[in-house]
């Protein structure tokens, strides 16, 4: 191991602590045995106690998931589909209008989005609710969805395709058996992009929520506008170690795979 | 007497297993195959070769129903094959990337293909065993492609396309990603492996080595149109012209003015105050005409003293050695400044070498050791 001089130890030290200490402390007043949350008054967790019989927050917990698996469901095939008639259609008429149209919601502000979709239910008198804020939801993670997908696709050997229907496929088949198995990884890390962005998401879901149906951001941040209890911190830490595991478990997944294929071309490599 | 040398393609009531007729394929403004007809007999191995770009891939992807042509026709035993998917074509392809199908172990790659086809469990069992077998892969039957070597990978590529038993077999640079040695082995193994089968086979390759080793007939192609159509050694030793000629192999061109003597001799006025060369040829040649005489360097003899009788016979002076261990080839230049390159096998493992750099040296061949061509 390489010692880091003085200057990559201060470089290093600075950016975690400007990214990490925010949430360090956080996480810390999660624990505090006071009601204050700028007051230290020993170490408890009553407070994780408490949520666990808040009903108001564990009922918007679980309309914040529901929202998330059927909006990251259905914005995974629509955009799927999506990047595979972009990348593989060939050229056909208004394909770079299309394209373009598919990326614009990247950079469309939310606030937009959100009105445009509140107005266009209210449009068609659709009732807001759990429905109302999954279509919202799917409606803008598809596009990130459709990049993700997109990036895989292009440097998907097209010949692995016509094999496939040069051994008897039909074209349906080939995308099921063939293409789909390979970029499955792109498809799975674009239905958890999408999970993630509906997890977060405020702006967009309190305009398309109605009354019966908040979600978990729209929660937290209606009960911090009445001021900040530590119960909201318990929140919060809850989500950053679920945020966590999950990260790492999915940086060790891809990691193992890795590995296991090295040693698999090193051993071939050995075989020859 | 019976022959039994197969030349299908002398037989005029042999029916070709692929016609190509009249096609023509654009892509956009740029024409790719220019109105090209072509016929490929049943248990051929025929190799399309070309440089890149030359339309051969195109002709193979027609084929195999990846491009349609613009226009003619292309009929597959008989029938017209224009419009049918690559799916229903009873013709495979080896792709040049192989394009094996990476979460599919070997042997589930093998089977893709028979799978489609629903053929019994059993039936399909065998049929495995049997392309492992012939392509020596029993003992990777497990593994993934990536868990193999390049050379394995080939051979898995090769069982795949072989397994459902196509009348025609295409091959896209199959050897293409081979290292030299490995390449060598593979070409015979390919043709064997041809032979066992009886499978019609098309192939596709920039390397005229390869070509003329694996091939019964070669088809040398330019620019979207066949130059020339004929078995490995016609094609080197009679090239239909100066492309041919100069695209397989080394070779010699003498540019000149004939004037036709006795039985179909011709005298090449070829330099200024130099002896005119001689030559023989079936093809005509007026008085004057600008021809081209075509001479590969091993039929090229060199020595220090004029040969006695010889019939053409220059003198020069040697300017390079390129030693390949089995054979040499000197580059000697005439007076005129022109560079010949003769070739000489090394037959013998001790002895000195004759001639060195600046040697003046006599070339000589004889009338028919050279091809006398119009353009």
């Amino acid at each position: 191991m390489n010692r880091l001089s003085w200057f990559n130890t201060v470089s290093l030290t600075l950016g975690f602590a400007f990214l990490y200490i925010p949430m360090v402390i956080l996480v810390i007043f999660s624990f505090n045995a006071s009601k204050l949350v700028t007051v230290w008054a020993g170490f408890s967790t009553k407070w994780y106690g408490e949520l666990l019989g808040n009903e108001a927050f564990l009922d918007a917990a679980w309309v914040t998931l529901k929202v998330a698996v059927l909006s990251s469901s259905i914005a995974t095939v629509l955009g799927t589909m999506a990047a595979y008639v972009l990348v593989r259609g060939g050229r056909f008429l208004g394909r770079t209008l299309f394209s373009g149209m598919i990326y614009a919601p990247l950079v469309m502000p939310e606030v937009i989005t959100g009105l445009s979709l509140l107005l266009l239910f209210i449009g068609i008198g659709l009732d807001r609710g759990v429905l109302t804020i999954v279509l919202a939801h799917t409606t803008f993670s598809m596009c990130y969805v459709s990049v993700v997908v997109s990036s895989r696709l292009v440097t998907f050997d097209k010949s692995l395709e016509e094999a496939a229907l040069d051994l008897g496929c039909s074209p349906a088949q080939a995308f099921r058996l063939v293409t789909l198995p390979i970029i499955a990884p792109a498809v799975i890390s674009g239905w958890l992009l999408a999970f993630t962005l509906s997890l977060d998401d405020l702006v967009i879901a309190s305009f398309t929520a109605g009354p019966s149906s908040t979600t978990l951001p729209i929660k937290i941040f209606s009960a911090v506008r009445l001021g900040v209890s530590p119960e909201i911190n318990a929140l919060s830490t809850v989500m950053i170690s679920i945020v966590t595991v999950g990260v790492i478990a999915a940086s060790l997944v891809s990691k193992r795979s890795m590995v296991r294929q090295q040693k698999d071309e090193q051993e071939a490599a050995r075989a020859q | 007497m019976q022959s039994t040398v197969f030349t299908p393609w002398e037989d005029p009531d042999a029916k070709p297993l692929i016609r190509f007729q009249n096609v023509t394929k654009r892509f956009g403004t740029f024409t790719a195959i220019d109105d090209l007809s072509l016929d490929i007999y049943e248990r051929e191995f025929f190799a399309l070769l070309g440089p890149s770009g030359c339309g051969k891939t195109t002709m193979m992807r027609m084929l195999g129903g990846f491009e349609t042509p613009t226009e003619g026709r292309i009929e597959l035993a008989g029938k017209d094959i224009v419009g049918v998917p690559p799916n229903k074509r009873a013709v495979n392809m080896m792709f040049q990337s192989y394009a094996l199908f990476p979460h599919l172990s070997v042997w589930d790659n093998i089977a893709f293909g028979l799978r489609r086809d629903k053929r019994p469990k059993a039936e399909i069992e065998a049929r495995v065993a049997e392309m492992l077998k012939l392509t020596r892969l029993e003992k990777f039957a497990g593994r993934k492609p990536h868990q193999i070597s390049g050379g394995q990978r080939q051979r898995v590529a090769l069982a795949r396309s072989l397994a459902k038993a196509p009348k025609l077999l295409l091959l896209d640079e199959p050897l293409g990603a081979l290292d030299a040695k490995l390449r060598q082995d593979t070409q015979f193994e390919l043709m064997d492996i041809q032979e066992k089968t009886g499978t019609t086979f098309v192939i596709v390759t920039h390397d005229q080595e390869e070509a003329m080793t694996v091939a019964s007939r070669v088809a040398v192609m330019d620019e979207g149109k066949l130059i020339q159509v004929a078995t490995p050694d016609r094609i080197y030793e009679s090239p239909a012209n100066v492309y041919v000629a100069d695209f397989i192999g080394d070779v010699n061109i003498i540019e000149g003015r004939a004037t036709p003597g006795e039985d179909d001799t011709y005298a090449i006025d070829w330099a200024e105050g130099e002896v005119p060369l001689q030559a023989t040829s079936a093809t005509r040649f007026d008085k004057g005409q600008t021809c081209y005489l075509a001479i590969r360097p091993e039929k090229v003899t060199i020595s220090t003293d004029r040969p006695e009788g010889a019939v053409n016979a220059v003198q020069g002076k040697v300017l390079d050695i390129a030693y390949l261990g089995n054979l040499s080839t000197y580059h000697v230049e005439l007076p005129s400044g022109m560079v010949i390159k003769a070739q000489t096998a090394n037959t013998r493992r001790i002895s000195r070498r004759s001639f060195t750099w600046e040697d003046p040296v006599w070339l000589s061949w004889t009338v028919t050791g050279g091809v006398l061509l119009a353009g």
